[in-house]
């Protein structure tokens, strides 16, 4: 079995536990509606997607302008708090997994495909969001796998309209960055289909190695700070963070260095099709390349020979009246030494190379009314460099499929009921764990997405 | 007999079937006419048939489905969505009594109204807010009947002087403002308390120490606006009859100074140590308006 071929099989585990356990972390957050007597669809496009209200609404900082945001205005028994969970049905299919040849005996191994299916449930969300004051606004959200196993998803305070201007918010914490394409609101829930391949990409090559550069994840929640701002009607807006390389996880596992993420983007008022919104983003940081050891283990925290990585791309959001386009441009490179799973104090291999790569996708949405939304997407990645030289040049290439549909039987500011049947169908290239030969996995699922 | 009264019972159903009918055909006919409401804007025009979705999608939850101020939320807002079938706008640049331009509309979606639960759309495109505005005509027979008022016309700011700023406080004790905004303009005049809206529903007077926008806007020439057109519908009425344009300048400055931010009233106000009106000194109540 190639051996990246075997770490690719792990990391697509972790995706299905990551995607199926925690997921879903996706915001769209009932108290808001009823603090402020509005439908989810005043926010919502359909939710969890943010229309140009519902954006503004967040880089308000929670806050409608209206001067009834601080807490002091609402009744005392209002506790800014939601949960979301999504009991659903669904069948997984992947083409090729690694089988004893002789079932019970270790040894030899063939592919074979797998199919299971059955009933299961999604993790848990418990989304408390708000102001504590005027200008100063929260979101803590606990979150489980759906074996009841709790981390912190976000938890952050921010500082809104700071010397009287909202060109300067000030958020500090854990926090999602400034994605406008929100993989946190991302409409698709299934294995397939509910994260963007592009926002955790790595070189199917670089997932073998333990030191892989795994910090660089655009869609996960970071621990850091962030200063952003915006003009008064929100169509300019920027965010500026600078977070740990700890692919936002605690206790500072992995050492000292940091990553910078920019996001800068403009709307226009297109007449009747509605309000476009185009941006380009940048992230560069830099992680370690190996750690102190203690018995030959790695000792957390000690990572040392930082190396550097980076995503790049412009996105846009085209609005056609019911008809909308969301779009995503991604050019990604890691450094030589992650992408052959070198430590930098020892020589990288012969005809290595940092390996980079292009993507993107184009999820088109039709929302009939605000209780009924098509969605279809399509997702590629194609490798540009890989680590070695001496690797397939298509090794890793990935396509994406998904097509499903919300439906909302009812709409109003107490709390939101969707059922999603979804399709979605992926395929890397040379990702099968024996032959290293392409790899399909499908997803059919049935939710019942409610929030309260 | 018993033929007899079949025939009047029959008759009777007849005739109710056939207004029945009628009602329904006028009622149809009458609710086509409305759907074809326009609004215009500058160069916008908007259409009612463009508006309704949108009145779903952000308004209903307040306005209700038939634009009366009853959505489901509307038990726990105070103060209460407006009823758009009434025709009767709060914010206007035009005289009281008559409906609102469409200008006046399309600003006040646009700007929400503060201590309220209407937020600002201005997010919201413009062609979308003209579309609102005019599904939001559509909910009233008045629009279809009537023209906006004249729009009030306001002339040019004068400079701010100590004279008229002081000139203003004479202004504000004279009208009675205080009456129902307190002599130091905390709202707590002696009739704050009973003030009732035209559905007879406790409403308060504006609180000029409490923030630094108005309820139709925030700039002098809105305050202008304000006090010179009223706040149809509720106790605030109009002064265009009662104070002359150079008083109603002079009454803006006054209030410019009550307001919590630092603005040149207000230091004038202080350099010349103005002090709170006093009820009892103001002389009589029969010589305002």
């Amino acid at each position: 079995m190639p051996s990246f071929a075997r770490g690719s099989i792990a990391v697509a585990l972790f995706a299905v536990c990551i995607v199926l356990g925690c997921a879903p972390s996706a915001f769209a957050i009932p108290a808001f509606a009823r603090k402020y007597g509005l439908p989810c669809s005043a926010c919502h496009e359909a939710w969890p997607k943010l229309n140009v209200f519902g954006q503004t609404f967040k880089d308000n900082g929670y806050q409608l302008m209206n001067d009834r945001d601080s807490p002091i205005w609402q009744n005392p028994s209002y506790w800014p708090a939601t949960f979301r969970i999504t009991p659903n049905w669904h069948r997984e299919s992947v083409s090729k997994v690694a089988v004893d040849a002789v079932n019970g005996v270790p040894g030899n191994q063939v592919e074979r495909q797998i199919n299971s299916h059955g009933f299961d449930l999604s993790g848990l969300d418990i989304l408390t969001a708000g102001t504590l004051y005027n200008n100063v606004s929260f979101l803590l959200t606990p979150s489980s796998d759906n074996t009841g196993a709790f981390h912190f998803e976000s938890a952050w305070v921010r500082f809104d309209n700071l010397l009287k201007s909202p060109w300067l918010n000030f958020k500090f914490g854990k926090f999602e960055l400034d994605n406008v394409i929100s993989e946190k609101r991302i409409m698709n829930l299934s294995n397939n289909s509910g994260s963007y391949q592009l926002y955790h990409f790595s070189p199917l090559y670089e997932t073998q190695f333990a030191n892989a550069n795994v910090f660089g994840q655009i869609g996960d929640n970071q621990l850091g700070m962030e200063v952003s701002g915006h003009s008064h009607s929100d169509r300019t807006r920027y965010a500026a963070s600078l977070f740990s390389s700890n692919d936002g996880n605690v206790n500072l596992p992995n050492g000292n260095s940091y990553t910078t993420y920019l996001d800068i983007d403009h709307a226009f008022d297109a007449g009747k099709l509605g309000v476009d919104r185009f941006g380009a983003f940048a992230m560069y940081g830099a992680a370690p390349t190996y750690y102190l050891t203690v018995g030959g283990s790695p000792l957390p925290g000690t990572g040392l020979g930082s190396k550097n990585f980076s995503r790049e791309g412009v996105w846009g959001l085209l609005y056609f009246k019911k008809l909308d386009f969301t779009l995503y441009f991604q050019h990604g490179s890691d450094s030589a030494y992650f992408g052959t799973g070198t430590p930098s104090n020892v020589p990288l291999p012969p005809g290595a190379q940092a390996p980079s790569w292009n993507g993107g996708f184009v999820e088109t949405h039709y929302t009939v009314n605000p209780q009924l939304i098509f969605i279809q997407r399509d997702e590629f990645v194609r490798m540009s460099k890989q680590p070695l030289v001496s690797l397939p040049s298509s090794l890793g290439n990935l396509d994406n499929y998904t097509f499903s549909l919300r439906w909302y039987p009812f709409m109003y500011s107490r709390a939101g009921f969707s059922i999603e049947p979804e399709y979605a169908l992926t395929r890397q290239q040379g990702a099968a764990p024996i032959t290293g030969t392409s790899l399909t996995s499908s997803s059919a699922f049935l939710g019942f997405d409610f929030d309260f | 007999m018993h033929n007899r009264s079949t025939s009047l019972l029959l008759s009777a159903a007849v005739v109710f079937a056939f207004s029945a009918a009628c009602w329904a055909q006028v009622t149809q006919y009458d609710e086509e006419q409305r759907m074809n409401m326009e609004s215009h804007i500058g160069k916008l025009t908007g259409h009612a048939t463009a508006g309704e979705p949108l009145y779903r999608r952000f308004c209903i939850g307040c306005h209700g489905p038939i634009g009366d101020g009853e959505g489901e939320n509307a038990q726990w807002i105070d103060p209460k969505p407006r009823n758009f079938t009434l025709g009767i706008f709060k914010c206007r640049s035009t005289p009281t009594g008559t409906l609102p331009t469409d200008e006046d509309l399309f600003d006040t979606v646009g700007r929400g109204l503060v201590n309220s639960n209407m937020p600002r759309w201005f997010p919201l495109s413009d062609q979308n807010r003209a579309d609102l505005v005019a599904y939001v005509k559509h909910f009233s027979p008045r629009f279809a009947k009537e023209k906006p008022g004249s729009v009030l016309q306001i002339p040019p700011e004068p400079p701010v002087t100590d004279e008229r700023v002081k000139a203003g406080q004479e202004v504000f004790r004279h009208a009675e403002c205080w009456k129902c905004h307190g002599v130091t303009g905390r709202a707590n005049g002696p009739s704050a308390d009973t003030l009732t809206d035209d559905l007879n529903r406790p409403i308060k007077p504006f609180n000029f120490h409490d923030g630094t926008r108005f309820k139709c806007g925030e700039t002098d020439r809105d305050l202008y606006r304000i006090f010179m057109t009223g706040l149809d519908s509720t106790p605030m009425p109009s002064f265009a009859d009662n104070l002359k344009p150079e008083e109603a300048w002079d009454l803006v400055m006054y209030l410019r100074s009550l307001q919590p931010m630092n603005t040149p009233e207000k230091a004038i106000a202080k350099k010349l140590g103005l002090k709170p009106i006093s009820p009892n000194a103001a002389p009589a109540q029969s010589e305002t308006k």
